[in-house]
């Protein structure tokens, strides 16, 4: 039987039933999504890391083996050490993202709603958008000094960036139709503000929460590797001086989980807050 | 059809003198007078560019940046319809009904108006979960719902398919029969005017070249008979004659005769 399994039950197919009389075309799609296919590649990856390492392929002192990686993970968590880095470098990105979205989503309605608000404030968040922040640590060394102040300012400069923008853009974008619609409708201007522009605005400024988790993490390493003393950005240069590459893969995992979980928990938000978009998206 | 219809019922709700919009140069409303009794029913038709459209932006209000002169009075309680249902889809159908509705229980109102355009029980669901028809039954309900003296309709059943257009005459006029407010429904379609209005104007150019009532008798042939009579004149008035395209017009055109 030379039909697509898709196409035809597979009690039908295995039967003695006559094909049925449709033509074969070509399949040109991707076909069906399969289940769990998205976990193929880093699983393959691992493969290849376990393997590697068992059959000596793969240096211990370039890269540890896995279970080595294993142990010591379990190690410094017995031990304190990784819960302790962990949170020291969680609650630092926790406030630097929370300056940076406040400040960014403040300074963004106040330029987005008014046009004074946007002469006054849009330009010099263009000219310091233009300079890359990480640029500017050395000057926030000098006049913060290099603790806990500096790491969080740095931080919060980068993730008001992004929501800065997508906010404005949003506020900006909102179809002129609406307003039309709201001047019909006799609706007062905060209203307006409230039931149009907000939600309206709303996914631009998710979409810019997105950006602003990940730049966040992508922050904290730069200025956890500079001048630190604690996090999982000093555990790795420690590990770095040493030699431990187990330690500095750990420190390399915990980046990757709190990225993707920061991510994944910036999604479910969306999910719940544009509830509304569901039937669009599917 | 030389009377003048609008003085035959009751007092003007809609009084325009002399109304003129350009835009730049051209002219697009010129000297335009009007007036519409309350309750009265009343189609606009014209070409592409004719001018319907910016007259009734004018009538609604939403001309504040465009150049032009003239007096207009138009009721307090004026609801607009777009050819877009144009739903916040943020919004849950009952709350685009109540939004901006004022006084007493804004909820409970809507829900009645949503119940009339028989949409009762969907109101919780999202604009985006309906079709263009539904979405456009639900502007209705929006529109109704603040109970207006006069409803302007800018080709509300232009994005709509044949179908669903007939299906919503039929509850354009049972809600008007019902509400009584004066209405300019702006539309290309002649069938669509005869069928719904009791008064037709044209606009060409800016100007009403005709202004005529629809009166059709309720004998079944003649019905007929005088409604394809009063199609071919409203044709011809809109430059299209009847050996260009014999009857079946959907979109009025220019002819090079």
């Amino acid at each position: 039987m030379s039909h697509s399994p898709i196409l035809i039950p597979a009690e039908l197919a295995g039967g003695a039933q006559p094909p049925p009389a449709r033509r074969a075309a070509p399949r040109l799609g991707l076909g069906r999504p399969w289940r769990y296919g998205p976990a193929i590649g880093p699983l393959l990856l691992l493969a290849i890391w376990t393997l590697g390492s068992y059959l000596g392929l793969i240096d211990h002192r370039t890269l540890s083996p896995p279970w080595v990686v294993v142990g010591t993970a379990t190690e410094l968590v017995g031990s304190g050490r990784l819960w302790d880095n962990f949170e020291t470098s969680l609650w630092r990105a926790l406030q630097g993202l929370f300056w940076g979205v406040l400040s960014g989503g403040v300074l963004g309605v106040v330029a987005g709603l008014s046009r004074v608000g946007e002469y006054i404030i849009d330009g010099p968040i263009q000219i310091k958008r233009a300079i890359p922040t990480l640029a500017l640590v050395p000057l926030l060394m000098l006049w913060l000094g290099i603790g806990e102040g500096m790491k969080v300012t740095a931080i919060a400069l980068i993730v008001f960036v992004p929501i800065y923008i997508q906010t404005h853009d949003c506020l900006r974008s909102i179809d002129s139709r609406y307003l039309e619609l709201a001047q019909t409708l006799g609706v007062g201007r905060w209203q307006f503000i409230r039931h149009v522009i907000f939600p309206g605005a709303l996914p631009g400024f998710l979409l810019g929460l997105r950006f602003a988790v990940t730049s966040a993490w992508l922050a904290l390493v730069v200025v956890e590797q500079v001048n630190s003393t604690s996090g999982i950005g000093y555990m790795i240069e420690l590990a770095r001086t040493y030699g431990q590459t187990e330690i500095i893969i750990v420190g390399l995992a915990l980046y990757a989980v709190l990225g993707l979980s920061s991510d994944a928990l910036v999604r479910l938000l969306q999910k719940k807050v544009l509830k509304w978009r569901k039937t669009l998206d599917n | 059809m030389a009377q003048d219809p609008g003085q035959l019922n009751s007092p003007a709700v809609v009084s325009v003198r002399k109304l003129s919009r350009r835009f730049g140069a051209r002219i697009v409303l010129d000297d335009i007078d009007l007036e519409i009794p309350g309750g009265q029913f009343v189609a606009l038709l014209g070409r592409s560019g004719s001018g319907k459209s910016t007259f009734l932006r004018a009538l609604a209000g939403l001309d504040q940046d465009t150049v032009g002169a003239g007096a207009l009075r138009v009721p307090e309680r004026l609801s607009v319809v777009f050819q877009d249902a144009r739903l916040l889809p943020w919004k849950p159908l009952l709350e685009n009904v109540a939004f901006g509705l004022q006084g007493p229980d804004p909820a409970g109102r809507a829900r009645d108006t949503l119940d009339q355009v028989g949409l009762a029980g969907r109101e919780r669901a999202w604009p985006g979960e309906l079709s263009g028809g539904e979405q456009q039954r639900v502007a209705l309900a929006r529109a109704l719902a603040r109970q207006p003296q006069l409803l302007l309709a800018d080709e509300p059943f232009g994005a709509l398919d044949a179908l669903t257009r007939l299906r919503m005459h039929a509850l354009l006029r049972r809600l008007c029969e019902r509400h009584r407010p004066a209405v300019l429904l702006v539309t290309h379609d002649v069938d669509e005017a005869i069928h719904l209005a009791e008064r037709i104007l044209v606009l060409d150019q800016g100007r009403l070249t005709v202004d005529l009532r629809v009166n059709l008798p309720t004998a079944p042939g003649r019905r007929e008979a005088h409604a394809a009579e009063l199609r071919a004149r409203l044709l011809a008035s809109l430059g299209v004659h009847a050996d260009d395209d014999g009857e079946r017009l959907a979109e009025p055109r220019r002819v090079a005769a």
